[in-house]
């Protein structure tokens, strides 16, 4: 049997680890500019997001959506593909639920369910465009996602705006059915059962990836595509298939943000959590698990930030610029290895 | 239908799309240089957005707008340096490192903004770079009202088309910088520094993109905003494509969708949105690169960390 | 004559082999001389070190008279030392001229002066009646003139002594003809020329001096006018160790794989597989020899179906596969071992137990409703197939990487043989794989056989052709030249055939007494 145990590999955790570390390091630098205390901040800044029940389910919340678009792109990366386009995949994931939302009246059990489902049929629909063109013609879909994220934005505004518009002189549609909503798990805080769903996401995604013939004809795309197309694997259709599932969990991203937290579509509602995703599944090395850990991590630093800024002379965006460092650190891996002085990889 | 002729062509127009390409231009010829050095620059956007912010800072702390846009130049050819330095150093992938500078830049410029202006999301005004009225181009009827009066900077647009056109394909630089995006490996057997090279380029098109920045700062408006860039360094890396990466293509990308950019508003009142004038670049870009307008390939090196050896 | 280039007891050491083996080579004034060998044999590794892209660890070069070191091309073409590689270093976009002065540019102030650069290479192109348009594009050159413009290049710095690497590898007859007129041009100015190749009758059609390499060793140097085809091919294959594998006469059976007229393209247009027909039949091995480039690789793939057909048709049992997908192909029977294991072989970061299943990872049992895999029939499966192929370490959840490469053989082998196909495929089976392991991979082969799988053995290694098979091929320039039962088959007469030697022929050096006495 022994064969079969694989031991746990804690150098893995070391790399992402030292990333964060070598941020936060670089961020207290920007603490000390603006005249204030590291320590002090840091500790304003985590306290303020994981000191407390209500603390940890505003993170939670915070971080569900980059669960979500932290597996997109995670999931992406898995099959070899590059998905920037989760920003745009989640705005029409959002839209398809807002729709499903306000325009029909069913019982919960359905209305909700269909909603979800319509969000994960937004972005996988979104997310195959790309998929489409780097199958048939061999377009790089770095480029096509990019340029899909904008015409999302400018779709989904127009849609917003213009047909679906609320009404108000707010540019957001009318509220969702209450039947499509999802419920609040610890109010006031804005955190729903859009976290479990991203759990489950997350082992759904586990179970995809290593546990079926799907996934392991993915991953293999991933590593070696000679090898792939080698062993009889369709290489263009699993290209299609892993961005239609990464775009369908981006989408469900867009779903938490409008079954959850405003109950509406308001325009330009995502900062960011299509980028920001990108820096989680980096950061969480394309595994459901560390993608999690990111996301909560990521929330953290989001919901601490705001009562740091509140309370110190550091401004909220340093988190932004954290944010960024920890992507870089993380891309320049070989950086990091130097620093540590590990051994490199062959 | 002559109303809507009437108000597609007229000077106002013209004048209009120049000035909403400016900042395109410069930011796409630095994407091309970049490009075509091997590097993929997806942070045109972040370093138009530090051009911008470094152009009002310098102009308000020594008054002189110029000055302001060397500075932007420099900020410009620092964020440069640091994509350069972790994909070409640290073979960090270029993408990835891309959009990091994005949201690092992103979130340096609010700080920095927050931290010395406060939280308004803006600057204070700052002295501008003010029109000019060329003697020459003034006199010419019509082309007067295009080309007669506008920013130096509009003019520095052309004129740095034309230069990197040269450059590119008339200088041995240029010689060796279309080697090294196409085939790395021949160029270092003939004795070129690959590395080197890569270098220069995505420093130098950091600068271009941060004068595109200072357009948007200290001469479109007198002032810096929070994400002012708005996505157009992503609209210039659209040019970059939609333009085959060539500098006069990439002209031609920008003057259309700078022009695209200017009808919005007209086109709106009759009925059509202007979000579809603002997606316009986007979905040109993909039917440009799926080939349906001919195939736009890239240097065939871009995006590869070059590996001596 | 003067010695224009003299290298000596140049040695290198690469990982897992001895490259170069004090190898002493010297070039006169104004000659062709040719370097011979057969892949691995050094030669490329010992111009890498001339032309400054390898270190070497031990001898001396010497330029003129002169000791030198040589750390980096640049040194080289400072030498007057030009190169012109296999894989051609040309910018496709650009054209003729600017690809020649690239790197050298000729000015005009801060910029290029384009008239005085294209007269330039016009000048060249006249002095060695090489001729070319130098304002055509790279990408539009046939690659005949494509090698010209790298010829250029290392004319146009200067260069006395040009080495060309395999340069008619890539060519068409007619190419071939023209080139060896280039190189008696060039020779008649003084240049001194080193052309490396595998194929004998070039060397008598245009050298005056040939030096041949084996495993890394000098065999020795001889004047052109003084041998022929049966020393040089006994010079360059040797005497041969053979690992005779024990094995029973073959019993064939009906035929299982048939190739009609294969005609097979790369992607540039060019024809590496011509006309090729062929016929395999159950229980026995048709061993194809032949040094690697002749389109072995391409014929494989196109079986496999990883590879367009241009011409002709394949036929497995009574069924046309021409045309088939990978995955149709492997259902029908059918096993392969890549000769590339890192790239088609295997999927590194995998462990050895899902690497045993690549090809049949979607049936029964190994995974079953809603396409779950069954982690527990994929174990057992690696730990059988571990157990029976002796793979070291023996941990099937380890990846795959980190066995060395005859372990790693050994799973491909596995893979492909535990599935007992009707028509089985090795391509270089054994190649990187230490002796232990070669004697295992070629028991299984033979065993295979004997099950009545149809195998076709393609190897670069005579030895192991001979070994196992019962009817062998030899495949040069894209054809099958010869086909003729083991019995007939000698490592002289293949090796004769190999470097491209027409079978007519062979046996004229029987009668001069050339021929090996046992």
């Amino acid at each position: 049997m022994q064969s079969r145990i694989k031991a746990f590999p804690w150098q893995e955790l070391l790399l992402p680890l030292a990333a964060v570390v070598l941020a936060l390091l670089i961020g207290s630098v920007l603490i000390l500019y603006v005249g204030e205390n590291p320590l002090t901040a840091y500790g304003i800044l985590f306290r303020e997001s994981l000191g407390s029940v209500r603390n940890i389910a505003t993170t939670l919340q915070r971080a569900t959506p980059l669960m979500f678009t932290g597996l997109a792109v995670a999931f992406a990366f898995r099959a070899g593909l590059f998905n920037i386009g989760a920003e745009g995949q989640l705005y029409l994931g959002a839209f398809a639920a807002v729709w499903v939302g306000i325009s029909f009246n069913l019982p919960r059990i359905i209305h909700l369910p269909l909603a979800i489902i319509a969000s994960m049929v937004g972005g996988a629909l979104w997310a195959s465009i790309a998929g489409f063109l780097k199958a048939k013609l061999g377009v790089h879909e770095v480029i096509n996602t990019i340029m899909l994220n904008f015409i999302a934005l400018f779709l989904t505004d127009w849609l917003v705006t213009g047909p679906f518009h609320g009404g108000s002189w707010v540019p957001e549609t009318v509220r969702i059915s209450p039947t499509a909503a999802l419920s609040r798990i610890y109010p006031p805080t804005r955190l729903t059962t859009a976290v479990y769903l991203a759990l489950v996401a997350a082992l759904v995604v586990y179970i995809i990836l290593w546990k079926t013939k799907r996934g392991y004809e993915l991953r293999a795309v991933g590593l070696n595509p000679s090898a792939a197309e080698y062993g009889g694997i369709n290489v263009p259709r699993n290209t299609i298939i892993a961005m239609a599932i990464s775009g369908a969990l981006a989408g469900l991203a867009g779903a938490e943000q409008i079954l959850g937290l405003n109950n509406r579509f308001i325009v330009r509602f995502s900062s960011d959590l299509g980028f920001m995703g990108i820096a989680v599944g980096l950061l969480g090395k394309n595994h459901p698990a560390g993608v999690i850990l990111a996301a909560v991590l990521f929330g953290a630093l989001q919901t601490g930030s705001a009562a740091m800024d509140r309370l110190t002379a550091v401004p909220r965006e340093l988190i932004t610029v954290i944010q960024g460092l920890i992507i870089f650190f993380v891309a320049a891996e070989f950086l990091i290895r130097r620093i540590l002085r590990l051994k490199e990889e062959a | 239908m002559g109303d809507i002729l009437a108000m597609m062509f007229n000077t106002t127009v013209f004048a209009a799309a120049l000035r909403m390409a400016t900042p395109l231009i410069f930011a796409a010829l630095g994407g091309i240089l970049s490009e075509r050095s091997g590097v993929v620059n997806i942070a045109l956007e972040g370093m138009m957005l530090t051009g911008s912010f470094a152009a009002m800072f310098v102009t308000y702390h020594t008054g002189l707008p110029w000055v302001g846009a060397l500075g932007a130049m420099a900020a410009g050819a620092l964020v440069g340096l640091l994509l350069a330095v972790f994909c070409i150093r640290y073979r960090a992938n270029q993408v990835v490192t891309g959009t990091a500078i994005n949201i690092f830049a992103g979130g340096l410029t609010v700080f920095l903004l927050r931290h010395f202006f406060g939280a308004a999301g803006t600057s204070p005004q700052v002295p501008v770079i003010r029109d000019i009225t060329l003697p020459v181009l003034s006199q010419i009827p019509w082309v007067d009202r295009i080309l007669g009066r506008q920013n130096p900077l509009v003019y520095l647009a052309l004129v740095a088309v034309f230069l990197v056109h040269v450059v590119i394909y008339k200088t041995p630089w240029g010689l060796r910088l279309r080697a090294v995006g196409e085939h790395p490996q021949a160029a270092d057997t003939v004795g070129i520094n690959v590395f080197k090279m890569r270098y220069v380029a995505v420093m130098l098109s950091g600068a271009l993109a941060g004068l595109g920045g200072t357009y948007l700062s200290i001469a479109h408006l007198s002032r810096f905003s929070e994400g002012m860039t708005a996505g157009r360094g992503f609209i210039a890396l659209a040019a970059v494509i939609f333009g085959k990466w060539t500098p006069l293509g990439a002209l031609g990308a920008c003057l259309f969708f700078g022009y695209g950019d200017a009808l919005q508003m007209r086109l709106q009142d009759i009925g059509i949105p202007t979000q579809f004038m603002n997606m316009l670049p986007y979905v040109l870009t993909m039917v440009a690169l799926a080939g349906f307008i001919g195939r736009a390939v890239g240097p065939k090196a871009a995006g590869q960390p070059y590996i001596k050896g | 004559m003067a010695k224009v280039l003299e290298m000596r007891a140049i040695t290198k050491q690469f990982p897992r082999v001895l490259a170069n083996d004090k190898v002493d080579f010297d070039l006169e004034q104004g000659e062709i001389h040719a370097l011979v060998g057969e892949n691995g044999s050094g030669k490329s590794t010992l111009m890498s070190i001339l032309y400054g892209l390898y270190q070497k660890d031990g001898g001396e070069i010497i330029v003129r008279g002169q000791p030198v070191e040589i750390t980096e091309p640049r040194q080289a073409i400072d030498l007057k030392i030009g190169m012109v590689f296999q894989h051609f270093m040309l910018i496709e976009p650009l054209t003729v001229a600017e690809n020649i002065v690239l790197g050298s540019e000729i000015r005009k102030g801060p910029f290029l002066n384009h008239k005085k650069m294209v007269a330039e290479v016009e000048r060249l192109s006249q002095e060695y009646g090489l001729q070319i348009d130098p304002e055509a594009r790279i990408a539009d050159l046939s690659v005949g003139l494509q090698q010209r413009v790298e010829i250029l290049k290392a004319l146009y710095r200067g260069a006395e002594i040009l080495v060309l690497d395999e340069p008619t590898a890539v060519l068409t007859p007619q190419e071939v003809e023209d080139l060896f007129q280039v190189l008696r041009t060039l020779k008649s100015k003084g240049t001194s020329i080193i052309f490396i190749t595998h194929k004998i009758k070039e060397v008598l059609a245009v050298s005056d001096r040939v030096s041949v390499l084996r495993r890394g060793k000098k065999v020795g140097t001889k004047l052109t006018k003084d041998t022929n085809e049966q020393e040089l091919a006994e010079m360059m294959v040797g005497r041969v160790v053979l690992l005779r594998v024990e094995k029973g006469p073959a019993n064939p059976g009906p035929e299982v794989l048939r190739l009609d007229g294969v005609t097979v393209k790369d992607q540039f247009g060019q024809v590496k597989v011509n006309n090729v027909s062929l016929s395999v039949r159950r229980g026995e091995v048709l061993g194809i020899a032949g040094v690697e480039g002749n389109g072995q690789s391409e014929l494989v793939e196109a079986i496999a179906g990883l590879r367009k057909v241009a011409g002709g048709r394949i036929y497995l049992g009574d069924q046309d596969i021409t045309g088939w997908s990978p995955l149709r192909i492997r259902k029908a029977g059918f096993g392969f071992v890549p000769e590339d294991r890192h790239r088609r072989g295997l999927i590194l970061d995998y462990s050895v137990a899902d690497n045993l299943i690549l090809g049949i990872h979607g049936s029964r049992p190994f995974a079953g409703t809603a396409g779950i895999r069954n982690q527990g029939k994929i174990m057992e499966h690696a730990e059988e197939l571990i157990e029976k192929y002796d793979v070291r370490p023996p941990v099937a959840a380890q990846a795959v990487r980190n066995l060395s490469g005859g372990n790693q053989q050994k799973v491909v082998v596995a893979r492909e043989f535990a599935q007992n196909p009707d028509l089985l495929i090795c391509s270089q089976p054994t190649r990187g794989v230490d002796v232990g392991a070669i004697e295992f991979i070629h028991q299984q082969v033979i065993a295979q056989r004997d099950q009545g799988a149809a195998v076709l053995l393609v190897s670069a290694e005579l030895d192991e052709v001979l070994s196992l098979s019962d009817r062998v091929a030899v495949m040069y320039n894209g054809e099958i030249v010869s086909v003729m039962p083991i019995e007939e088959a000698t490592e002289h007469k293949l090796g004769f055939l190999m470097l491209g030697g027409h079978p007519e022929e062979y046996g004229a050096g029987e009668v001069s007494g050339n021929a090996e006495q046992n």
